[in-house]
């Protein structure tokens, strides 16, 4: 019967192997389907309109069309605003932010990166994540946060005019709103490259440990 | 290689294609379902078919009207859309239409007459020199369109509830429903409390001149708290009504509300 029941020793080292606990996931995953929904459909409204000399191809797309990729658009904004928020809550609460985002200093940020240009960065304890890590997931909530508002400014540019103020006026708002997409586009290739370089962490994203 | 044939014997030809038109979908849904068959990357990294386009159309439509009622609740009819200094307008103003300038409707104002209709005590029809006696106000606003860019204008006319005042409309009704010269019959619906707002203008002058042609004369509606689409020119009638008559871009599926 020894295997089957376990001490609390045993039961408290199991929960600290945890490394990303469940809500952690399921946001994180939720995210990932809404923050792919939004891109492509928003390619879609881009191209409707385009603010530079370039439109995005027509099979990076979502919706069809102007109208499919606006209803899209306004569907997965739900998940993505609704799950968002349920994570800065629970981040906050739970003191996961604090925990594993602080401290950021620049020595440190100047070193990791450094290390890892050197591939000297090492991954042992995925709990504790390096320095260039704390960068990037705290830069990604704030560009998260941003371009959350920023949608909000163009979508209700009159109902929430203190909101595009923050922008200064609409047309830059909807720049804002590009770049953040641009910038979320860059988080997500180097995020998958190294999730695939680092297969562990990716498993610990599904399974948790 | 012998060339094969597909027809039938003793089935007409001219039939079969009307039969098997009928199992087409309409123009709107064909492009849904264009915008389908790009989602493969989509369905890879999701692993399930997220677009079985027929549901999906309803799920997307659904949640389209929980918009609309969103965009009720937090429409607030004080809130003004910010105004601009003459300085400030966009020159040239954009012509914009899914039809080129040279198809615009090209309206005669001597026989052009605004068409009341619907729940509104007094159903005679305007000319021209009648409405531009009514007092006229002037806004300068920003025009958004659902393309995303946008344009600041200088618009002059009567507030529209003013007017709906003028002619005894009941402003309990739901909606002012438009119709427009434009070719396929442009229309569109808008909902009673935006068009109560102080800003919602009957449009007949555009930066101090009579309204081009390019710009929807004789009368255009002007919402700033709109998206452009919700902006009909070439406006022939109005009707106060509680029914959703549904619109041009709106049946297409452009939300209904769009408001600003």
């Amino acid at each position: 019967m020894s295997s089957l029941t376990m001490t609390d020793e045993q039961i408290s080292a199991t929960r600290a192997k945890v490394i990303q606990p469940v809500w952690v996931r399921v946001m994180h995953w939720t995210n990932a389907v809404a923050m792919i929904l939004m891109i492509l459909s928003g390619w879609q409204i881009y191209n409707a309109s385009p603010l530079f000399g370039f439109s995005f191809p027509r099979e990076y797309t979502l919706g069809g069309w102007l109208g499919g990729g606006l209803l899209w658009h306004f569907a997965a904004m739900w998940l993505l605003m609704v799950n968002g928020l349920a994570y800065l809550v629970t981040g906050f609460a739970t003191g996961r932010f604090r925990k594993k985002l602080l401290p950021i200093t620049p020595s440190g940020v100047l070193h990791d990166v450094r290390a890892a240009l050197t591939f000297k960065l090492g991954h042992d304890d995925l709990t504790v994540y390096n320095y260039v890590q704390r960068l990037l997931y705290a830069g990604i909530i704030v560009v998260g946060v941003l371009i959350v508002l920023s949608g909000l400014s163009m979508w209700k540019p009159v109902q929430l005019y203190y909101l595009v103020m923050l922008f200064g006026d609409y047309p830059t708002a909807r720049y804002v709103h590009f770049f953040c997409m641009a910038a979320i586009c860059a988080f997500l290739v180097i995020h998958v490259l190294l999730a695939l370089l680092v297969p562990k962490s990716l498993r610990a994203m599904i399974i948790g440990r | 290689m012998a060339k094969r044939s597909f027809l039938i014997p003793g089935v007409d030809k001219r039939l079969l294609i009307k039969d098997s038109l009928k199992t087409m979908p309409d123009l709107t849904r064909r492009r849904f379902i264009a915008g389908g068959a790009s989602l493969g990357a989509l369905t890879l990294l999701t692993g399930c078919d997220v677009v079985d386009s027929s549901s999906a159309e309803e799920m997307l439509k659904s949640v389209s009207k929980f918009n609309d009622a969103v965009q009720a609740f937090i429409f607030n009819p004080d809130a003004l859309a910010p105004t601009f200094p003459e300085s400030a307008i966009t020159k040239p103003f954009p012509f914009n239409a899914y039809y080129d300038l040279d198809d615009a409707p090209d309206v005669d104002g001597d026989d052009w007459k605004l068409e009341v209709r619907g729940l509104v005590d007094n159903k005679k029809s305007w000319t021209l020199k009648e409405l531009y006696q009514l007092p006229q106000v002037t806004q300068i606003t920003r025009h958004i369109c659902v393309e995303g860019w946008s344009a600041i204008g200088s618009w002059t006319g009567t507030p529209l509830r003013d007017f709906l005042r003028l002619i005894g409309a009941d402003t309990r009704a739901k909606y002012v429903w438009f119709q427009c010269a434009d070719k396929d019959g442009y229309n569109s619906p808008l909902d009673m409390r935006t068009a109560l707002h102080p800003q919602t203008q009957m449009t007949f002058k555009y930066a101090n001149e009579i309204l081009p042609r390019a710009y929807g004369f004789p009368m255009k509606i002007r919402v700033p708290t709109k998206l452009g689409f919700k902006n009909p020119k070439y406006v022939v009638s109005m009707e106060v009504t509680n029914d959703y008559k549904g619109g041009y871009w709106e049946d297409q599926g452009y939300n209904s509300f769009s408001g600003s």
